[in-house]
C-alpha cells in the first residue's frame, strides 16, 4: 500500500464506545492495584436532572410580581408535626450532614457560620458534635446514624432538631469507611477507636429493624428530649414513593431525601455510580406519597443531591419539596477544588474541579482533612462569609424565578410552572415536554 | 418515695418528671408499677436515683442512662440500655435483642438470657449475662466489657475492635476477626472486678472462662483479607 492509501483509504483507528478511554484506564488500575477504587464527592456521570426542566414565567394567562419591588417569601417551619420546637428557617436551603472527621473542624465551624448569616441549619455527620460547630450554628441539625460515634443525650439535648440517617443518596444500603490516615487523636477520641485505624460505619442501625421498631426508637428519642426537637429521617433516594411512606407512618416531622448526585466522603467508585436513583426522579413519587396521605407540608420535605443554583432551588420547590439541602455546593463555596491551588492538585495527579480523593486526607483547600498545617488554609470566619454569600445568591435567584411564574412565596411555585426539555425528564419529573401536553407515563397517553 | 402507676400514669408524664430531677434531688428512690411492656420507660435520666420497675418493659428501657441505678423486676424488651453512659441495669428476666447496645459507660447486668446482638457498637459498657446471648453478639465492639456465663450464638464479636469479651459456656462460633486469647493474671482480675461490681463474686470462678477479642488483622482494608469480610 502506498503512503497515499494509507492515509486516504485505510480504515482510521476507532476506539470503542464500550471499552473508552476512562474503562481501559480503570481496568489497567484494578489490575495493578487489586482494589477498587474509592473517592469522595457524588455521582459524576451524565444524568437528567434540574436543567432538563424549564420554568414557564407568566404571560398573559399568569401574572408576574415586580422582580424587585414586591415581596417573595423564603421562611420555612420545619418540624411542627410533633416538635414542641420546631425549626424556623429564614430560607428554604439547608447545610445537609457532613462529618467532622471527614471535614476538618474549620471547615465545619465555617458551616455553622455560613448557614447562621443566612438564617439555615447546619448538620453533624458521623462523627458526633463539635463544640465549634455546635457555637456557631444558630440551627444545628444532630445526626442518628448506625455507627452512633460519640453519641449522648447531652449532645441530643444541645441539639435543634435530630436527624435520624436510614441512608444517603451516593450509597444507599451502604455504610462508610474513614480510612486511618484521617483519624487524628482528636477524630480518634471522639470516635473512641484506636487512632490510624480504618474506621467502619455500618449500613443498618444496631437497635432496630423495619419500620414498626423504628416507630418505637423515634419515640425513644423524643421522650429523651421531652419532645422538644423535630425528628428528620434521611433517606436515600431509591423506592421514594415506599419509604416516605413507612416514614410518615414511623412518625418523622420531617423527611431529607437524597438523589444519587448527592456526596459522599469516601465510597466505592462503583456504589456511587451505579445505586440509587438522580433526585429529578425521586421527588414526585416522594411528594406523592405525602399526598396520598394527606401529609404533604405538614411532614416537610428537603431534598438533596445536586442542588447548585437558584434555579434548581426554583425547580425542586416547584415539585413540591419544602426546602433543599446543599452538601458539595457549600464545599465549593468554602474553597474547596479552588484553582488557586491547581499547582498542589497538580501534585496529587489531578487538577482543581476534579479532586476527589477526600478520603486521603490531602485536600490543598484545607477541608476534607486533619492535617493541622492544611486545616489551617481555611479561615473560618472567611469562608464562612462565602457560604453566607453563596446562600443569599441561591435565595435571590429562587425568588426571581418565582416572581417571574407570578408568586409571592417560593412554596407557591407547583408543577405547572415547568416544563422538560426532554423525554426522560418529562417522564421523571410528571410534567409535560415542552411545547407539548405530554407527561410520559401519565393516563391518557 | 415517688409511686407511678403506669396504668394511671403515661409514660410521657413519667419520664418527664425523671428528667425534671436535679442530681443532688431527695427523691433518689422511684417505683413503678404496672410498666405492662411499654416501650422507652425511664429513658434519658441524669441524675443519681434508684428506678425499681415492677413487670416486664417493652424496648429502650434506660436508653441513655446517666448515673441511675434501673431495676426491672421482670424481662426487658429490644435494645434495654441502649447507649447507656454510666449508672446500672439490673434486668431480673431476660433481655431481647440489642442489650445495651452503643453503651458508652455504666453496667448492664441480666440475670437470664439476652437474645441475638448483645452488646452491638459497645462503646465502653460492662454487660454481665448471667444465661446465655444469641447471635452476633459485640457486632463490631469498640469498648467495654461483656462477659457470660451461659453459652454465645454465633458470630460471637464479628468486626470487633477493642472490647472485651469473656464466656464461660461453649461459643458457636466466632465472627470476623474475632479470636480466643490467653486468660492472663490481669484478665482474671479484670473479669473479677467486673463480677464483684455484678454481686457474683463469690460464685463463680473466674478460671472457668475463656477470653475473645479483636485479631486486629482487619483494622486496615487489605485486599488479600476480602475472604474475610
Amino acid at each position: 500500500m502506498t503512503e497515499h492509501q494509507r492515509n486516504w483509504l485505510g480504515t482510521p483507528p476507532r476506539k470503542s464506545a464500550t471499552f473508552d478511554d476512562a474503562t481501559l484506564a480503570e481496568i489497567r488500575r484494578a489490575a495493578a492495584t487489586g482494589i477498587y477504587d474509592i473517592r469522595g464527592g457524588g455521582s459524576k456521570r451524565r444524568m437528567p436532572n434540574f436543567d432538563d426542566l424549564l420554568l414557564l414565567g407568566a404571560s398573559m394567562s399568569r401574572y408576574p410580581l415586580e422582580g424587585y419591588r414586591e415581596k417573595c417569601g423564603t421562611e420555612v417551619v420545619i418540624g411542627s408535626r410533633f416538635a414542641k420546637k420546631p425549626i424556623k428557617l429564614s430560607i428554604p436551603i439547608t447545610i445537609s450532614g457532613m462529618s467532622f472527621g471527614s471535614l476538618s473542624a474549620n471547615a465545619k465551624e465555617a458551616l455553622g457560620r455560613g448557614a447562621s448569616l443566612a438564617g439555615t441549619s447546619t448538620t453533624t455527620g458521623d462523627g458526633g458534635m463539635t463544640p465549634e460547630e455546635r457555637g456557631q450554628s444558630k440551627y444545628l441539625v444532630y445526626q442518628y446514624l448506625p455507627s452512633r460515634y460519640g453519641m449522648n443525650p447531652d449532645d441530643l439535648r444541645r441539639a435543634d432538631a435530630i436527624e435520624i440517617v436510614i441512608g444517603q443518596g451516593a450509597k444507599p444500603g451502604g455504610g462508610g469507611m474513614l480510612l486511618g490516615q484521617k483519624i487524628s487523636d482528636r477524630v480518634a477520641q471522639m470516635r473512641q477507636l484506636p487512632k490510624g485505624i480504618d474506621q467502619r460505619s455500618a449500613c443498618r442501625h444496631p437497635d432496630w429493624t423495619g419500620a414498626d421498631d423504628l416507630e418505637v426508637k423515634i419515640n425513644e428519642l423524643r421522650e429523651i428530649t421531652d419532645w422538644e426537637k423535630p425528628i428528620y429521617l434521611k433517606i436515600g433516594a431509591s423506592r421514594p414513593y415506599f419509604d416516605v411512606q413507612l416514614a410518615v407512618k414511623s412518625g418523622a416531622d420531617a423527611i431529607v431525601l437524597d438523589g444519587m448526585q448527592g456526596g459522599t466522603a469516601a465510597t466505592q467508585e462503583v456504589f456511587i455510580e451505579h445505586v440509587g436513583i438522580p433526585l429529578l426522579s425521586a421527588i414526585r413519587p416522594a411528594v406523592q406519597a405525602l399526598q396520598d396521605l394527606g401529609m404533604h407540608r405538614k411532614v416537610q420535605l428537603i431534598v438533596s443531591g445536586g442542588i447548585r443554583n437558584g434555579g434548581d432551588v426554583a425547580k425542586a420547590l416547584a415539585l413540591g419539596a419544602d426546602a433543599v439541602g446543599i452538601g458539595t455546593a457549600a464545599l465549593v463555596a468554602l474553597g474547596d477544588n479552588d484553582p488557586r491551588w491547581e499547582a498542589e492538585y497538580n501534585k496529587l495527579g489531578t487538577t482543581a474541579g476534579c479532586y476527589d480523593d477526600w478520603h486521603e486526607g490531602k485536600d490543598p483547600a484545607g477541608i476534607t482533612t486533619q492535617t493541622p498545617a492544611l486545616m489551617e488554609r481555611l479561615d473560618p470566619v472567611a469562608a464562612g462569609r462565602r457560604l453566607a454569600n453563596y446562600l443569599k445568591v441561591l435565595t435571590l435567584e429562587a425568588q426571581t424565578l418565582a416572581r417571574a411564574c407570578g408568586k409571592n412565596h417560593l412554596h407557591n411555585l407547583e408543577p405547572e410552572d415547568l416544563v422538560a426539555l426532554t423525554m426522560e425528564a418529562a417522564a421523571m419529573a410528571r410534567v409535560p415536554l415542552a411545547g407539548t401536553n405530554w407527561i410520559p407515563g401519565s393516563p391518557g397517553f | 418515695m415517688p409511686n407511678v402507676d403506669l396504668a394511671e400514669t403515661s409514660v410521657r408524664e413519667l419520664n418527664a418528671a425523671l428528667h425534671k430531677l436535679g442530681k443532688d434531688t431527695n427523691e433518689t428512690l422511684w417505683s413503678i408499677a404496672n410498666p405492662a411492656g411499654e416501650h422507652s420507660i425511664a429513658v434519658g435520666i441524669d441524675a443519681p436515683i434508684t428506678v425499681n420497675i415492677a413487670g416486664n418493659v417493652g424496648y429502650f428501657c434506660g436508653g441513655m442512662n446517666k448515673y441511675a441505678n434501673i431495676v426491672i423486676d421482670g424481662s426487658a424488651g429490644q435494645g434495654v440500655g441502649e447507649n447507656m453512659m454510666s449508672g446500672r441495669i439490673h434486668v431480673k428476666g431476660d433481655a431481647s435483642q440489642s442489650a445495651g447496645a452503643t453503651g458508652r459507660g455504666g453496667l448492664l447486668l441480666v440475670e437470664g438470657n439476652a437474645s441475638a446482638r448483645c452488646g452491638i457498637s459497645m462503646k465502653g459498657i460492662d454487660i454481665v449475662v448471667k444465661g446465655d446471648i444469641g447471635h452476633l453478639s459485640a457486632f463490631m465492639g469498640q469498648n467495654g466489657r461483656l462477659v457470660v456465663f451461659g453459652e454465645a450464638g454465633e458470630a460471637l464479636g464479628d468486626s470487633i475492635y477493642e472490647a472485651h469479651i469473656y464466656v464461660r459456656g461453649p461459643v458457636a462460633s466466632l465472627g470476623a476477626d474475632c479470636i480466643e486469647k490467653e486468660m492472663r493474671d490481669e484478665h482474671k482480675a479484670e473479669l473479677g472486678e467486673l463480677l464483684k461490681a455484678a454481686g457474683e463474686i463469690h460464685k463463680v470462678d473466674v478460671s472457668e472462662f475463656r477470653r475473645y477479642g479483636s485479631a486486629r488483622k482487619l483494622y486496615n482494608f487489605n485486599i488479600d483479607n476480602a475472604g474475610a469480610y
